[in-house]
């Protein structure tokens, strides 16, 4: 097997066995991306020296078996808006261009303390807006499996440097669909976990109620093993949980036989591609093979959803970004002509057409006498959904839904900002919640594009969520291989 | 016509807690430029707020001590708008749910009873402050980013500058007492936004109103209310207009000037922060709160005088501020002559400090300096007269009063032979004034006495030089 294959749990054995070395893991991934980054242009940062150091000291705790975790000595790649001390944070933004945190993120801490190496940081739509990652200020990633296609977005980087075996891990933040509609398109998995459960602390905030961390893995087993890495309460973050976490391998291969299953109704819209659908049917059959129960539901205000979405984190997002004036670091323009220029200038010039459309919306529906027609509205939609899954929950398990409407698009397909907010129309409705779900690559298109399928659980459940997701991978054909066919 | 303005007041405080109100910064004034921050208050990517919780309880000890209402649910909100001092470019405040609602000051304008209502109040974080420097343009100092800060607003119901003085003069006594803030006005921990209305006398209609941001002394308050009363009725009379606008007050010119109009007022775009679980406090941590609470002036006030028996007036001073009060209640403990150590506070100690331009929370002297000064008077071992001077070298050096006597060899001479001797012998020098006496002259008695503290260097004890004065003239 190459070591640049290798999952996280294969890769932790061979590590813990001395099979490889940790300088001989990550000396194996930096030469994959040698060899393949760029036909697919994922990562925004490649920290080779850092990373090989990181090895040697992982290496040398294991040789005086004081390593610090099984994982110790994993490398992993970090989505760009997630801090890393002394490592460039750049959210792919002019704005923050040359922006070195002088601090962790929580996560990142998390992995330090593990011993998990961070090997570089990924390319992801300009503050993670977007579902293409197409709007990068340093140019857009490519799907290992079509490379005339986006990965999905705005974990874009994250997904298509695991799905190209760059990691066998990486973090990704979702704050609409930003975990699970890339890994779908790119044919790995990837879990939001719930709202709460990681810490946002040193995730550069885009919508602070909807933004969650979460990992991308080449299985199931692998995004268990991760989120016991990274979730967890942390006292900088009010908006953590403060309970006990459980060990989120437990019970993952213990099958869904009984586990009752709920199918929305509306799901079946128009514009879920036949291929997903069948892809959605064969997936609902392996689950009823395997004992689970699945009945038709209904989910009421989905068709709600994505409008309440926009309001809430686009009006979040305006106050958010409104910190990047120039004024203390990151970009700053050149010619200004008194502070107001100062600020007009400097943002006019470092952020994107994207993130400026969102702040527009964003000022729109805060400001005085447009509050309550939108912001308050959608504030109440938003509960409207969560009492939707509430009930939805007092019967099922699980939730299960297509990941995305289609497979990936090619890119510049969608210049239509509508057409592209509608690819995260499943996955939307869970962060408004405040639930978890994961995509587990389930199918494969008829083009040879991958094809996931999402599963949701109630917040916290994500150890029911796991078995059902696990017990779906075994069930679905092996991805195989991304070809890096195709390409301007 | 006749006219009546009407004052409503925002007073910004801020509060004491050793930490910052959303990160783990000291809370201390002054500090070189920038050293009193963190990512947290300096609004770096990916940071979070945390609340607090000392905030919380000083804001709701500051609402139950004006009768407000605490409540058991509020919230965080954003407040936004660009600024070189405001890092996030929104401030973090209260918008709708304030954690004090309602209240009131009863207050006292000359000897007339008054009362202000208390809109609400809310909690928020401070800004940093920008320093304009010639030459090298405009510099910005984070170190006051994320100071805690409450915002009291009253009603509309003040009618003059002089009502609007006395009210936050015990406003100030009010908030001192509880101990959340220590209200020093020079530092800007206590800072005062000034809207102004005028109207008819008997209307019940409020006037167009103009605010004035930022006044930071008592005096300023009072010059802009006065100032910009003064403008809105001379513009009403001559047919004008009042503009709904913020002005700013040139506190050495006395005279405001037009910022911003209601039009190029601010659209703040307040929504609840989603970085900040709402607040809860339960019944329970309000009675915990009520109970902690010191005794406030009036209180305090009404005890001086039914249990010390102080006049009204003196009660009055004492406990204008908590510093003297405290100062004083911890001088009686050590000796306890309420009235005598009262007397001394009110000529000696109130007098020092006003010469001196020192304020009650910084006096140099402790409560048992002056407990022991009064002693040393008591007990005979010095006179009132020195007793004054040598409390002033307390004031001065921090020295002890017994030291200060024995050092300058103070100790008030009651030696009768010593005495007698010395008074021989100043009536044996002085013909004219014994003649004097003899002739039904009493002053000439004053005289002698004199005579002989000045030859003490007024050492000597009063009531005793009387005495032997008088024997001596009878023989002479």
């Amino acid at each position: 097997m190459k070591l640049y294959d290798m999952t996280i749990k294969q890769a932790s054995d061979a590590l813990q066995n001395k099979q490889i070395s940790a300088v001989e893991l990550t000396k194996g991934l930096l030469n994959r991306i040698e060899d393949k980054e760029q036909s697919v242009s994922t990562l925004n940062t490649v920290c080779a020296d850092f990373a090989l150091k990181e090895a040697e000291a992982s290496d040398k705790r294991r040789a005086a078996n004081t390593q610090k975790s099984m994982f110790d000595g994993i490398p992993a790649i970090i989505k760009d808006n997630i801090c890393t001390k002394g490592i460039k944070t750049s959210c792919s933004s002019k704005i923050l261009e040359n922006f070195v945190p002088p601090y962790n993120a929580h996560v990142v801490e998390r992995f330090a303390n593990q011993g998990i190496i961070t090997l570089g940081k990924a390319n992801l739509d300009e503050f993670a807006m977007g579902s293409s990652t197409e709007n990068s200020a340093f140019g857009a990633t490519s799907n290992p499996w079509d490379l005339s296609r986006v990965p999905g977005g705005s974990s874009g980087g994250s997904a298509a440097a695991v799905s190209a075996s760059f990691a066998p891990l990486a973090l990704g933040s979702d704050t609409g669909g930003s975990i699970r509609q890339p890994a779908s398109y790119c044919g790995v998995v990837g879990l939001k976990p719930t709202y709460g459960a990681v810490s946002r602390y040193g995730l550069v905030a885009f919508a602070s109620s909807l933004d969650q961390i979460g990992p991308i893995t080449r299985s199931v087993e692998d995004a268990a093993f991760a989120l016991n890495a990274i979730c967890g309460h942390d006292k900088r973050d009010t908006t953590s949980m403060d309970v006990e976490y459980p060990d989120y391998t437990q019970g993952i291969s213990d099958g869904v036989k009984g586990m009752k299953i709920g199918l929305p109704k509306e799901y079946f819209a128009d514009g879920l591609d036949t291929e997903v659908k069948d892809a959605l049917s064969a997936a609902v059959k392996a689950l009823e093979s395997q004992g689970a129960i699945v009945e038709e539901t209904t989910l009421p205000t989905f068709e709600y959803a994505l409008t309440a979405y926009y309001i809430i984190s686009s009006a979040e997002a305006t106050s958010n970004l409104s910190r990047y004036d120039g004024v203390k670091y990151g970009y700053r323009a050149s010619d200004f002509d008194g502070i107001t220029d100062l600020y007009t200038q400097t943002r006019n010039q470092g952020f994107g057409d994207e993130v400026k459309r969102r702040m527009m919306l964003g000022n729109y529906v805060l400001s005085s006498g447009y509050y309550d027609a939108y912001y308050m509205k959608a504030l109440k939609v938003r509960t409207l959904i969560k009492q939707d899954f509430d009930a939805l929950f007092e019967k099922y398990d699980c939730i299960i839904s297509p990941s995305a409407p289609a497979p990936a698009f090619k890119a510049g397909e969608k210049s239509d900002p509508m057409q592209m907010y509608l690819t995260d129309i499943y996955t939307v409705p869970v962060n408004i919640a405040g639930l978890t779900a994961i995509s587990v690559p389930c199918a494969m298109s008829n083009l040879g594009l991958p094809i996931g399928i999402q599963l949701i659980a109630k917040p916290m459940g994500e150890p029911t969520m796991l078995k059902a997701a696990y017990a779906l991978e075994q069930a679905s054909p092996p991805m195989g291989q991304p070809t890096f066919k195709g390409g301007a | 016509m006749n006219f009546e303005t009407v004052i409503g007041l925002e007073v910004h405080i801020e509060l004491a807690t050793k930490t910052k109100i959303f990160c783990g910064c000291k809370n201390e004034f002054g500090g070189e430029p920038n050293t009193h921050c963190c990512p947290v208050c300096i609004g770096m990517p990916g940071v979070l707020p945390v609340l607090n919780e000392k905030v919380v309880e000083f804001a709701a000890k500051a609402g139950l001590a004006l009768d407000c209402k605490i409540a058991n649910f509020s919230k965080m909100d954003r407040k936004g708008y660009y600024y070189p001092d405001l890092p996030k470019a929104y401030q973090i405040s209260q918008f709708d749910l304030p954690i004090c609602i309602g209240g009131h000051v009863d207050y006292k304008d000359g000897d007339i009873e008054k009362r202000v209502n208390i809109t609400r109040i809310h909690m928020e974080e401070d800004a940093g402050k920008l320093l304009h420097e010639a030459g090298t343009g405009t510099a910005v100092d984070y170190n006051r980013c994320g100071v805690p800060l409450i915002e009291i607003v009253t009603e509309p119901d003040l009618r003059s500058a002089d009502e609007a003085k006395a009210f936050l003069e015990t406003l100030k006594s009010i908030i001192q007492y509880t101990g959340v803030s220590d209200c020093k006005m020079q530092e800007g921990s206590l800072r005062c936004d000034v809207n102004v209305s005028v109207r008819e006398v008997g209307s019940t209609v409020l006037g167009t109103r103009t605010e004035m941001k930022n006044l930071n002394s008592f005096s300023a308050v009072h010059g802009a209310i006065e100032a910009e009363s003064a403008r809105q009725i001379a513009l009403i009379t001559d047919g004008g207009k009042v503009t709904q606008e913020t002005r700013r007050f040139d506190d050495i010119k006395g005279k405001s000037y037009a910022m911003r109009g209601k039009e190029e007022a601010h659209d703040y775009r307040y929504f609840p922060d989603p970085d900040l679980v709402p607040i809860t406090i339960t019944d329970e941590q309000i009675a915990l709160y009520r109970d902690s609470l010191p005794e406030l002036p009036t209180a305090k006030k009404q005890r001086f005088i039914d249990e010390l028996g102080l006049p009204e007036y003196d009660a009055d001073l004492l406990t204008g501020e908590r510093a003297i009060a405290d100062f004083f209640e911890a001088s009686i403990a050590a000796y306890n002559e309420p009235k005598k150590t009262s007397n001394f506070i009110m000529t000696d100690l109130l007098r020092l400090l006003k010469e001196n331009g020192v304020e009650p929370d910084d006096n140099p002297v402790q409560p048992i300096q002056l407990a022991q000064t009064l002693k040393l008077i008591d007990d005979g071992k010095i006179n009132v007269t020195v007793g004054k001077t040598v409390f002033e070298d307390v004031f001065k050096t921090g020295d002890d009063p017994s030291s200060i006597v024995e050092a300058k060899g103070l100790t008030q001479i009651n030696d009768t032979v010593e005495l007698s001797g010395m008074i021989k012998q100043i009536i044996a020098d002085n013909p004219k004034p014994v003649a004097d006496f003899k002739g039904g002259n009493k002053k000439a008695l004053t005289f002698f006495v004199g005579q002989v503290m000045k030859a003490t260097k007024g050492k000597a004890n009063p009531k005793v030089v009387n005495e032997i004065v008088q024997e001596e003239l009878k023989n002479a």
